[in-house]
């Protein structure tokens, strides 16, 4: 396809770094993304991965604008979103959705979850027709039509994501940030919760940006791979290539260093050269 | 595998309930022999978390064991009175556990809080604890240890902080240390290298190791023996090595295809049948079952 999804020109961000703010004044800034350069084609998930401290969740709420650029450039959808108002961004937020970590902070608790499903549907004028859209979207992601009167705390963890998804896709966006989404689930939950993402993505044709620090999950999801390191792009390409033959030293560590469930006498012992 | 070693501990069929009869640990059977690591391995839940707490008899005070015993080098822990029985626990055993930053003080320097174990527990004098740590945070191969020592527990990268863990729970030269999911938190490049000196330390002093994960790939790296839990239940027990080769159970098997595995996609995170979860309910409730027929 053409034109992508979304263009990323030299992107960079400073956030306050409040470790070394002053008592009295502003914190001085510091550099998380220190200008990256990057495609998301439209209809396909691409993986962002990297350690903690690497800049991938900063670079997710940049997608989303939930910051703002400090320098460089966003395009979304041919529009240049890098500086534009909260009042302008407000009719674009159908299209950028996001997916959180943890469903159990980011899902209101007083809320049923039909409310917590309608309310982006009220919000951007599909208030209409509410009930069948709310079944629509738990249909959709496996979850039973008697859902719609319970609480969040009445849902375990991949149920919850469930209703996370649920709520993002609920509105058709046309792209969706997942920020670690399957990170504090058990193996189990987290294979469903793959499979279901996996299916709706290719159902939905949905463009994706999945953050996520486990590459064994990244390889099985997405078609394309952008590896992190404080705040650079060390390695991007074609999933299928990057683990045939992974170009950067760095990424071939971070292979290395993911305990596969197979016997390997030899993994634990001392490497030849010490890691840094 | 008969072996005349006295095994360094020896869990026979333990079982725990909660205040409403809920039964929490199902007739948990498992030994770790000397120098040997067993892996706890299962899901949230598993109760792989409360086998450790209970061996160091810290269960929270909702959880009562009604069966079984726990014998730590021969000695029934069930058998000694509290003062005796903390006394022997704090001697013999240690903990790493899965968050050093809430394990530790935050507002004390590191250095008093790794010898503060040593002297007040085990009644060493101040500088033999000092000369210990130090000799510790040079195995751990923390090589400025007069910064670490002075810094607070948020000076420190998680790693760094996971290594001081590491040093203060062998320092003390326990027979047997509970880690409880202890790289969970850390990214996989410094996971792999705690595990690492875990591993190596773990050789050099012999010690064995109480492993609690839900990592089957940690499991497959850091054990010898390993323990499959479901719902308090041990549902597998094995060789490591076995285990991976022939998982006998089917959710051992389930488990293995839920697991991710970057070199082998498509095989791999495949989600847990509902045949798998019902055939467990059966056996959970099967169990459930004939034990309460005696125990009414």
């Amino acid at each position: 396809m053409a034109e992508p999804l979304v263009s990323v020109r030299g992107l960079k961000v400073a956030l306050p770094d409040m470790t070394r703010k002053p008592l009295i004044g502003r914190a001085p800034m510091v550099e998380i993304l220190k200008g990256l350069d990057f495609d998301l084609p439209r209809g396909s998930v691409t993986g962002i991965v990297g350690e903690s401290g690497s800049g991938k969740s900063t670079l997710g709420r940049a997608l989303v604008r939930l910051l703002e650029p400090s320098a460089g450039s966003i395009t979304f959808d041919g529009r240049d979103i890098t500086h534009l108002p909260e009042a302008e961004l407000r009719p674009l937020r159908r299209n950028l959705q996001m997916i959180f970590q943890d469903p159990m902070s980011s899902l209101n608790p007083r809320r049923t979850i039909f409310s917590i499903i309608a309310a982006p549907l009220r919000q951007n004028g599909l208030g209409d027709n509410l009930k069948a859209r709310v079944a629509e979207a738990l249909q959709r992601v496996g979850l039973p039509q008697s859902f719609a009167s319970r609480y969040r705390h009445q849902l375990s963890g991949g149920q919850r994501q469930r209703v996370g998804i649920a709520r993002a896709l609920a509105l058709s966006p046309k792209f969706v940030l997942a920020d670690e989404i399957v990170s504090g689930l058990d193996v189990s939950t987290q294979a469903q919760i793959l499979t279901l993402l996996e299916k709706l993505a290719a159902e939905m044709g949905l463009t994706i940006a999945f953050i996520s620090h486990d590459l064994s999950v990244i390889r099985r999801l997405c078609r394309q791979v952008i590896v992190m390191r404080e705040g650079v792009i060390v390695e991007a390409s074609a999933t299928d290539a990057l683990f045939a033959n992974p170009r950067q030293a760095y990424t071939r560590d971070l292979l290395a260093a993911i305990p596969l469930p197979e016997i390997d006498d030899g993994w634990l012992l001392p490497a030849a050269k010490a890691p840094a | 595998m008969s072996v005349a070693v006295k095994p360094c501990l020896d869990i026979r069929s333990l079982s725990a309930v909660l205040a409403n009869g809920q039964r929490v640990l199902r007739s948990v059977s498992l030994s770790v022999q000397p120098g040997e690591v067993r892996a706890l391995v299962g899901e949230s839940g598993a109760g792989k978390t409360m086998i450790g707490k209970a061996v160091l008899g810290v269960l929270p005070p909702s959880v009562r064991i009604v069966e079984g015993d726990m014998l730590l080098e021969g000695e029934n822990l069930g058998r000694l009175q509290p003062k005796a029985r903390r006394t022997l626990i704090g001697a013999r055993t240690a903990l790493i556990p899965q968050d050093p930053l809430t394990a530790l003080n935050p507002s004390r320097r590191i250095g008093p809080q790794m010898t503060d174990r040593l002297v007040r527990i085990l009644g060493w004098s101040g500088q033999r604890a000092d000369v210990r740590i130090r000799q510790l945070l040079d195995e751990v191969q923390i090589r400025d240890p007069d910064r670490v020592l002075k810094c607070y527990p948020h000076e420190l990268s998680g790693g760094m902080r996971q290594r001081v863990l590491i040093a203060a729970a062998f320092a003390a030269e326990p027979r047997l240390i509970v880690a409880d999911e202890p790289t969970t938190a850390l990214d996989v490049t410094v996971q792999k290298q705690i595990l690492r000196l875990i591993a190596q330390l773990q050789r050099e002093h012999g010690t064995a190791i109480l492993f609690v994960t839900h990592d089957l790939g940690v499991v497959a790296k850091i054990s010898q023996k390993v323990s499959v839990l479901y719902a308090g239940k041990v549902v597998e027990e094995a060789e490591t090595a076995a285990l991976f080769a022939a998982p006998q159970h089917l959710y051992t098997r389930a488990l293995m295809a839920a697991t991710p595995r970057y070199t082998d996609p498509f095989a791999s995170l495949k989600p847990v049948d509902d045949a798998v979860l019902a055939g467990l309910a059966s056996e959970i409730a099967a169990a459930d079952q004939a034990w309460r027929r005696p125990h009414g």
